[in-house]
Parts: C-alpha cells; sequence; structure tokens
C-alpha cells in the first residue's frame, strides 16, 4: 500500500473533509482520525492479493452507454424542480453571492 | 403475527371474499397499535392508504381484475422515492423533501394493486447493519425490543415480521435487506443487480445497489418480485434479461440438486447460526440433494473490498447533498461563501456514520490512494466474481449463514470496524452482482427470547426462478 494507514494525521483527515466539502470540528477530526485508521489498516490486507494480472471490474454488468431514442418525454415542471430548494427566488435557486465574495 | 399472506389477501381481495377497505383498516391499526414501540414507520398514510384500498374495491365490485396484488398493503423503505409524503433516508440531510415523482418499483407495485401503507426507518443513506443511525430513532427487533432489526432495511424488516403489512421493500447493497431477514425471522430477496429498476432509489452504492422485497414465505417474496422484475428505460443499468415466470419453472426435483458449502462460511457462525446451517443441509441431503464442499478463500476480502468500493461509491453521490437544491441548508452567515455553505449543510444534514463514509471514500479516491485502494479493491472484485463462477460449475446454488449471530442488543456494537464485520456472508453476493434470499433457518434461545437466525442461498446472475424454487423446496422442508 502507499503509506501506512496507521501514520494517519489529523492534517490528512482535515484535508479529506475538505475534499469531502465536510465542515469538522477539532474533537471529530480527532475521532475520525482514529477511527479511519484502524478501518484502513483492515483494508490494507487487501494488499497482499496478487492483482497485476487482474483487470478493474467496476461494475457486474457488461452493457455500455446504453442510449435512449432521441424522443422527447414528459419533464418535470420548474415548480416540481423547485419544491424542494431551501431558498427560491421567483424561477430560481437563491444562493450566497458567488462572484466578487471571499470565495471568489 | 399471524396475518394470512400477500398471496392469499390479494385472492380473497379478488374474489370478493375480503373488502381491501378492511383489510387496510386493519393494518393501520394494527400499525397505529404496535408502531410506537417498534418506530418501524417513519410515516403512515392512512387516509391515502384507505382512499386507494377503496378504489381497488371499486374495480373488483366493477368486475375489473386489480391485479395480482389486490389490496396488498406494502411498506416501503424511507429511500425509495414516493409521491405520498416524504422520502428522507431517514436523514436530516433530506427532512421534509418531496418527491416529485415515483420510483419504478412503486408504479409497478400500485399498478399490480398494492396499497402503500407508508414509509419506513432506516439506517441514515442505508449505511448501517442495526438501523441505529436513522435520524428519527432507533428501530426496535419484534421478537426482542432491545434488540435491533438488522439494517439497514430495518423498519421494512420489523413492519413485516410484525405483521404491521403485507410486504416491504427494503435495499441491499451488501446485505441491508437478507441480514435483517434473517434478524426479524422472514424472507429477503436480493435480486441480481440489474434485475429490478433502482428509478428512484436514492443512490448509495451504484454498482452495488439492488431494491427486494421482504415477506412472510418465498411464494410472497416471489410475487413481489415478479411485479418488480424488468428492465426499465428510466434506469440504464437495468438488465434486458427476460423474466421468466418462475411458477412455470418446473419444480426441483432435490436428486438432481447440487448444494454447494464453502468451507469460509463455517469458522466463526454462533452455535445457533452452526446448528440451523447444519439443520438445513441435512434436510436437504435427506431429501436426496447432493451438498459438495467448495471453496471461496477470496471471502475473506469480502468486507475490505466492500469498504472500499461502496465508500468510494457512495462520496461521489452524496456529492449531490450540498443544500442548494434540495436539502439541508444551513443558515447563511455574513460574508461566507459557497463552498463554506456547502460544507456546514453537509455537516448539519449528515449523521456520523455517514460522513465517516464519506470521508473513507474520498480518502480511497484521492490522488496518491486511488491505486492502493480503489483500483485493487477492482481487481479483486473481479477474483471475487471468477471465484463464484468457478463455484457455480460445481454447484447450482451456495447455502450458508446469512450473519454469524442473532439480533445483536441495541448499543451492543460501537466499534464500526466490528459492525462492518457482520456482513461477511452477504457483501460478496453485492460486489459480484449475483442473486442471493434469507431464509428463517432457526431460532437462538441462548439469551432467554427467541430470537431468529437466518440462511442464505446464494444463486447466479438472473436465476432467480431456480433460486426461488430452490427456497421454496427448502422453505418447506425446514417448517416439516
Amino acid at each position: 500500500m502507499a503509506e501506512s494507514p496507521a501514520s494517519l494525521s489529523s492534517k490528512d483527515v482535515a484535508h479529506v473533509a475538505r475534499l469531502a466539502r465536510l465542515h469538522l470540528d477539532e474533537a471529530t477530526v480527532e475521532s475520525y482520525r482514529t477511527q479511519l485508521a484502524s478501518v484502513l489498516s483492515h483494508i490494507a490486507r487487501l494488499g497482499q492479493v496478487e492483482t497485476a494480472s487482474v483487470e478493474p471490474m467496476a461494475h457486474p454488468l457488461d452493457a455500455v452507454n446504453r442510449l435512449d431514442d432521441d424522443e422527447p418525454g414528459a419533464v418535470l415542471t420548474v415548480d416540481q424542480v423547485l419544491m424542494n430548494a431551501p431558498a427560491r427566488e421567483g424561477d430560481f435557486i437563491a444562493v450566497p453571492k458567488v462572484l466578487g465574495g471571499d470565495s471568489a | 403475527m399471524s396475518r394470512p399472506d400477500a398471496t392469499a389477501v390479494a385472492s380473497a381481495i379478488r374474489s370478493g371474499a375480503l373488502r381491501a377497505v378492511d383489510h387496510a383498516r386493519a393494518t393501520l391499526d394494527a400499525i397505529d397499535a404496535a408502531n410506537a414501540g417498534l418506530n418501524a414507520y417513519h410515516e403512515v398514510f392512512h387516509e391515502a392508504a384507505l382512499e386507494r384500498a377503496a378504489a381497488v374495491d371499486a374495480m373488483v365490485a366493477a368486475g375489473h381484475d386489480p391485479g395480482p396484488l389486490a389490496g396488498v398493503c406494502v411498506a416501503v423503505k424511507d429511500n425509495i422515492a414516493t409521491t405520498l409524503g416524504q422520502t428522507t433516508c431517514s436523514s436530516r440531510m433530506l427532512e421534509g423533501y418531496r418527491s416529485p415523482f415515483d420510483a419504478t418499483v412503486v408504479t409497478r407495485l400500485v399498478g399490480a394493486g398494492a396499497v402503500i401503507v407508508g414509509k419506513t426507518n432506516m439506517d441514515e443513506f442505508a449505511m448501517g447493519s442495526s438501523s441505529e443511525t436513522c435520524a428519527w430513532g432507533v428501530v426496535r427487533n419484534p421478537h426482542d425490543p432491545t434488540r435491533t432489526p438488522g439494517g439497514s432495511s430495518g423498519g421494512s424488516a420489523a413492519a413485516m415480521a410484525a405483521g404491521l403489512c403485507d410486504l416491504s421493500l427494503g435495499s441491499d447493497t451488501g446485505g441491508s435487506i437478507r441480514q435483517p431477514a434473517a434478524f426479524c425471522g422472514i424472507v429477503g430477496l436480493k435480486p441480481t443487480y440489474g434485475r429490478i429498476s433502482r428509478w428512484g432509489l436514492v443512490a448509495f452504492g451504484s454498482s452495488l445497489d439492488q431494491i427486494g422485497p421482504f415477506a412472510s414465505t418465498v411464494r410472497d417474496a416471489a410475487l413481489a418480485y415478479g411485479v418488480m422484475a424488468g428492465v426499465d428505460a428510466h434506469d440504464s443499468t437495468s438488465a434486458a434479461v427476460t423474466v421468466d415466470d418462475w411458477q412455470a419453472t418446473p419444480p426441483i426435483d432435490p436428486k438432481a440438486l447440487r448444494i454447494g458449502v464453502p468451507s469460509q462460511y463455517l469458522r466463526n457462525n454462533d452455535p445457533a447460526v452452526a446448528e440451523a446451517l447444519d439443520r438445513a443441509l441435512a434436510l436437504l441431503r435427506a431429501a436426496g440433494a447432493t451438498i459438495v464442499d467448495i471453496d471461496l478463500p477470496m471471502t475473506d476480502h469480502g468486507i475490505s473490498t466492500y469498504y472500499v468500493i461502496a465508500p468510494a461509491e457512495a462520496s461521489s453521490n452524496l456529492a449531490r447533498f450540498d443544500g442548494i437544491r434540495y436539502g439541508h441548508r444551513a443558515d447563511q452567515r455574513a460574508g461566507e461563501g459557497l463552498e463554506e455553505l456547502y460544507a456546514r449543510s453537509r455537516s448539519e444534514g449528515f449523521g456520523a456514520e455517514v460522513q465517516r463514509r464519506i470521508m473513507l471514500g474520498t480518502y480511497v479516491l484521492s490522488s496518491g490512494y486511488y491505486d492502493a485502494y480503489y483500483d485493487r479493491a477492482l481487481r479483486i472484485r473481479r477474483l471475487i466474481k471468477q471465484e463464484f463462477d468457478t463455484a457455480f460449475g460445481q454447484c447450482d446454488m451456495i447455502l450458508g449463514p446469512t450473519a454469524p449471530t442473532a439480533a445483536f442488543a441495541i448499543g451492543g456494537v460501537t466499534d464500526p470496524l466490528q459492525m462492518y464485520m457482520n456482513d461477511v456472508y452477504t457483501v460478496n453476493t453485492n460486489i459480484a452482482g449475483i442473486a442471493g434470499i434469507s431464509l428463517p433457518g432457526g431460532t437462538d434461545r441462548t439469551s432467554g427470547h427467541a430470537l431468529p437466525v437466518g440462511v442464505q442461498l446464494q444463486a447466479p446472475a438472473f436465476a432467480e426462478s431456480r433460486l426461488l424454487r430452490v427456497s421454496e423446496l427448502l422453505e418447506r422442508l425446514l417448517s416439516a
């Protein structure tokens, strides 16, 4: 394996949380560090299996890229699409400022 | 708990001997009396169920056939979209979420005459083996309320076992139908991957997820399966493989049946589980079946492979829950950008186990670890599949325990890894994409309560008719 997972640091966990768009406080980072390290060290046993000559299998079915006929069908209305939006303005979903703000 | 099975209910309603409205009312009364203690249902559709049942009665009165599920009361796991009520996945993230459409399975069941009575509690986003991660409280096992009903489809299994519906729906990504069926003493079928449309099933592990029924008898599971199975234009991974009428296939001649038993399935089982398996094998042998010792050495790598692939797919699937288009949104803070809003919405909306799996999945897919974990797990996935292919050259079906123990105590398993180990006999079915079923196999009395234990049959992909025939045989042998 690339690295012993027991060496998983709080910094690693914070990095993964950022990639996963999760907001974790310090105590949570520490508890996830311990739990993830334990699961990862179990998973590390996969390293014992000889896999060089085996093709990866992403999916149980052989079918690929099944395309629909190019015919219009029933679609959801704007109201149906927006009925679960937490914040709505007219026919739009309201979000914090995207351009010119701190996160831009 | 002594209800007629769904096949008998439908038959009585179609013939006019039983009114669907009376049956629905009796079912709703049973739910009202027992649900507070079990927490099997999150929502119950009193009015809509009675209206629907009245429509079924009107069809019968007018001389029309409402279908093979006429008036049958069905409970639906809360990760399956229904226009009735909410679809929450037992998560605060989806509290109040209303689906604008029905899942294909729901449309097909209702089209066959079924009455949807409610939505059932589950492990949050189907991540768990005990239904304890449900945001709406733990679900209790009808056989002993201090124990879990299993998971993730614990509410559907508990509702079925307690006689609070005629059939229920679960989803199975790594055992989430079969393990709760075993813990609750009922039948739970996980069909072949792609056999039943996933349209309207909130995605967890898209290459593993499959919807299936809980039932009190094999013929009922087959009835529900027959209505739901088959290709669906809405789901490009639903398989265009003909669904044959299992009852049109010849009954199994036990003397021509070869049952494989993997040596890896015989270790680490509680005595009652081992006993149930021994009894099933003895009965099959006495009926003339050949028992074949087989070897599935990759069984030991199943959990590790699963806990790479499933969290990886989950971390990707659950990226859609960002608090923008639907789902929980955190209160906006002055000067805060979109990214921070996503992160706070997600951490407020998702429970601990869901966040743990998102973290694990993100880690194994992240730069520097992808090859060592994810790519390697996909290669081992092929080895697991090949091992089953070889085994099915030596036997028709594989028999083993569904889980190593009977239902464990609520709060009894706190270490995530220990919880994951509960899925040791079920995850490989999903990894390989084959079919599996759990049948009530025996009873564990060591706790003072009579706790059910399950036996599991696994069959090659798309061999459901044969699997159901063998299950019917085993069910008959076990109940004699």
